[in-house]
C-alpha cells in the first residue's frame, strides 16, 4: 500500500513538473487569473526581463522542485497530504451565474478522480458556493448544480457515484466578505472535502 | 418519532429567552400625498396605562405613509368623546379624520379603552367601540385600531396588527455566526426569537392561519424544511431527503407544501400534503433549476423560478403538474417571486446589469415597475392587503428590511443596529 502511494506521489510529481506552468495555486484562489495575466506577460518579456517574484511562480526551477519534493514530511504518507501534488487543490471556481467547469480545472479534476478511482473506499463530499448575487434560494440551487458539475466530471473520469456527497449552501457561506468582483469570484467555488480527513 | 421528539429537545436547549433588539421603522420617503389626520391623545383619569394607545396609532399610521398627523401643538383641545368635540372649530384644521379615546383601569390589571373616528365635516362617527383587555393586550389593540382606522378612510385593508418573520444574523467576535429566526409585531416592537442556530436559516413562510412557520434551517449540515407551531414552539422536520429540501410555501388552505427538492436530481417542485406525508411531483425538467415556488391565491397554481430558457425566469405552472408558463419577459434576471392577496400582482428580484431590484409586475397587462433604488435588494413578501412590499436591502455593509408601496412612492426601512437582518416574511392577517 505504501508503495503504491509512492509511485502515486512520483508520478503526480513527474507530472507536475511537467505541468507546474499551469501554476497550481494551492489555496490561493486567485491563482488561475494570476497564471492568465503572467502568461500574457510572457510573451512580451524576452527583451524586458521577469522579475524574480513572477520567475519563481510561473517557471520553477529543477532544483526547487527537488526541494519540495525531497521534504521527508510526504514520504510514504498519503498523497492527499501532499502540498504540492495537484490534489491539494480543493477548491474550483466559477464564472457568474454558470456552473460550467473552466478549462483550467479540467487537470486538478483529473487528478482527483484518478485517485478517488484508486482508491474505492474513499468518499468525498462536493459543498457547492456562489456568490451574494440574487436571489438566495436559486444560489442555493446553483451551488448544488455546481457541486453536480464537479460530479460529473470526477465520474466520467473513474470515480463512482457512491463516492460522492453533494451539498449546497448557496450563498450563505462566504469565503471571502465584500461586495465587489474581487471578493465575489472567490465565493463562486465548489469545495472537495475528503470525508474523515 | 425519535427524531420529532429530537428536534423539540433541540428547540428548547437551543431557544433561550434573551431579549431580542427592536427594529426601528422610519419612514424615508414619499409621504406628500399622506391624508391629515388628528388623534388626540387618549383621556385616562387617574392613572398612567402600562402603552400609550394614541402613540401607537399615531405611530402606525405615519409609519404607513399614507397619513400625516397633526402635531399635538395643532391640536385646538383634547376631546376624548363626541360631547366634547365642537366640529366648526376641528374643520378648520383641514383634517378629514378626528380619533378620540379613552383608557381606564377597571381593577388595576384589565383595562377599558374606547376610542371614535368622526368625520370632521359631516360631524360623523365613522366607527367606534369598546373594548376590555389585560394589560397585556394594549398594544396590540392599538394596532387593531389602527387597523379600524386605516379602513374606514382609505377603504383598504389595514395591516397594522400583523407581524412579521425575519432572520436576524450577529457575527461573533471569533468569526462565527448566530442566526435567529424573529417574530416582531408589524411595527418591529416586541421581537420574539422563535429558533437559534449556528447554521444558516432561510426562508420563513406563514401559514394562512398566522400560527405556524415553515423555513429552510441548516441544523444537520443542508438544506431542510421544517415547520414550526408559534404558540408551543414544537416543530417537525418535514423534507429531509438527499439533496436539497428548501423554498417552503404554504398552500391558501394551509394543508400543503410546495417545496423544492433536488432527491431525483437536480432542483424540482413538489407538493407534500402535511397530513398524509403524500408527495407530488410539479416539474420535469431535468437540465434546469426549477425553485421558489408560491401559490396563486386560487390555491390552483404555482409561480417559481426556472432557468429553463438560460437565465432566471418567473413561471406559472398548474399546482397538478404539466406544462410551465413563462410569464416574466423583461429583464435578463427574474426570481423570488410573491403573488398580491387578489392574485393580480407579481412582485419579485429584478436584475438589471448586474444590480438586483424589487419590481411588481401586473399580470393582466404584463407591465412592469421597478420600485427600489440601491440594487442589492432580494426576498420581497407583500402584505396581507397588498399595498406594501417588504424586503431584503443591505445599507452601508450591513443587511437591514425596507418596505416599499406598490407604487413606488412610500419608502420604509426597518434599521436594527449591529447586526444583519434579512430573508423577511410579512404574515397574514389574523382571524
Amino acid at each position: 500500500m505504501k508503495l503504491l502511494k509512492l509511485t502515486a506521489v512520483l508520478s503526480t510529481v513527474v507530472w507536475l513538473s511537467g505541468c507546474n506552468t499551469l501554476g497550481f495555486g494551492k489555496d490561493d484562489p486567485n491563482a488561475a487569473v494570476e497564471g492568465g495575466e503572467v502568461a500574457v506577460e510572457d510573451r512580451n518579456a524576452d527583451s524586458s526581463g521577469i522579475d524574480g517574484d513572477n520567475a519563481s511562480g510561473t517557471d520553477l526551477d529543477g532544483a526547487e522542485t527537488q526541494v519540495i519534493v525531497g521534504d521527508d514530511e510526504f514520504q510514504g504518507g498519503d498523497v492527499l497530504d501532499d502540498p504540492n501534488s495537484p490534489l491539494s487543490n480543493r477548491v474550483v471556481y466559477f464564472e457568474y451565474d454558470s456552473s460550467t467547469v473552466r478549462q483550467e480545472d479540467i487537470a486538478t479534476l483529473e487528478a482527483h478522480a484518478a485517485y478517488l478511482g484508486e482508491n474505492v473506499n474513499v468518499t468525498i463530499r462536493l459543498i457547492g458556493h456562489t456568490d451574494e448575487r440574487g436571489s438566495r434560494e436559486y444560489n442555493l440551487a446553483l451551488g448544488e448544480r455546481r457541486a453536480l458539475a464537479i460530479r460529473q466530471i470526477l465520474m466520467l473520469q473513474g470515480a463512482s457515484v457512491k463516492q460522492f456527497q453533494v451539498t449546497s449552501f448557496g450563498e450563505e457561506r462566504a469565503e471571502v466578505e465584500g461586495h465587489s468582483e474581487a471578493e465575489w469570484q472567490q465565493n463562486r467555488r465548489v469545495e472537495l472535502n475528503y470525508i474523515g480527513r | 418519532m425519535t427524531k420529532r421528539w429530537l428536534s423539540t429537545i433541540w428547540l428548547l436547549l437551543v431557544v433561550m429567552p434573551w431579549q431580542a433588539q427592536a427594529l426601528i421603522i422610519e419612514i424615508t420617503g414619499g409621504t406628500e400625498s399622506a391624508l391629515p389626520i388628528a388623534i388626540v391623545p387618549f383621556g385616562g383619569e387617574g392613572f398612567s396605562a402600562p402603552e400609550d394607545i394614541s402613540a401607537v396609532i399615531q405611530n402606525d399610521l405615519s409609519r404607513s405613509g399614507r397619513f400625516a398627523p397633526l402635531p399635538a401643538a395643532d391640536l385646538i383641545s383634547q376631546p376624548h368623546e363626541k360631547s366634547d368635540i365642537n366640529f366648526k372649530d376641528w374643520r378648520l384644521l383641514r383634517s378629514e379624520g378626528l380619533l378620540v379615546g379613552k383608557v381606564s383601569s377597571l381593577d388595576g390589571e384589565t383595562y377599558q379603552v374606547q376610542f371614535q373616528l368622526f368625520d370632521v365635516y359631516k360631524g360623523q362617527q365613522l366607527v367606534g367601540k369598546r373594548y376590555q383587555v389585560p394589560a397585556s393586550g394594549l398594544r396590540r389593540l392599538a394596532h387593531q385600531i389602527s387597523d379600524q382606522v386605516y379602513q374606514a378612510l382609505t377603504g383598504e385593508i389595514g395591516v397594522f396588527s400583523t407581524r412579521l418573520a425575519f432572520v436576524s444574523i450577529v457575527n461573533n467576535a471569533n468569526g462565527s455566526k448566530k442566526y435567529s429566526l424573529q417574530v416582531s409585531d408589524s411595527d418591529g416592537a416586541n421581537p420574539r426569537t422563535v429558533l437559534q442556530s449556528k447554521q444558516p436559516i432561510l426562508s420563513p413562510n406563514w401559514a394562512s392561519d398566522g400560527e405556524r412557520l415553515a423555513y429552510v434551517s441548516f441544523e444537520n449540515g443542508k438544506a431542510e424544511v421544517f415547520v414550526q407551531e408559534m404558540r408551543s414552539g414544537r416543530r417537525n422536520s418535514v423534507a429531509a431527503f438527499k439533496g436539497l429540501n428548501s423554498a417552503p410555501a404554504w398552500s391558501p388552505d394551509g394543508k400543503k407544501l410546495a417545496l423544492t427538492l433536488s432527491k431525483a436530481g437536480n432542483a424540482e417542485i413538489y407538493i407534500l400534503e402535511l397530513a398524509s406525508g403524500k408527495l407530488s411531483r410539479v416539474t420535469h425538467n431535468s437540465q434546469a433549476i426549477d425553485t421558489e415556488a408560491v401559490w396563486m391565491p386560487n390555491g390552483r397554481e404555482l409561480l417559481f423560478t426556472s432557468d429553463r430558457g438560460g437565465r432566471p425566469q418567473i413561471y406559472k405552472v398548474s399546482a397538478d403538474g404539466g406544462r410551465a408558463k413563462r410569464i416574466t419577459f423583461e429583464g435578463r434576471y427574474n426570481a423570488s417571486p410573491d403573488i398580491s392577496s387578489d392574485g393580480r400582482t407579481l412582485t419579485m428580484v429584478h436584475g438589471l446589469n448586474g444590480k438586483f431590484y424589487i419590481a411588481v409586475q401586473d399580470l393582466d397587462s404584463g407591465s412592469v415597475l421597478v420600485l427600489t433604488e440601491t440594487g442589492r435588494d432580494e426576498s420581497p413578501s407583500f402584505a396581507p392587503n397588498g399595498r406594501m412590499i417588504l424586503y431584503a436591502t443591505e445599507k452601508k455593509g450591513h443587511g437591514e428590511l425596507a418596505a416599499v408601496s406598490v407604487d413606488g412612492r412610500i419608502h420604509q426601512r426597518l434599521g436594527e443596529s449591529g447586526r444583519d437582518v434579512q430573508e423577511p416574511a410579512w404574515s397574514p392577517i389574523r382571524k
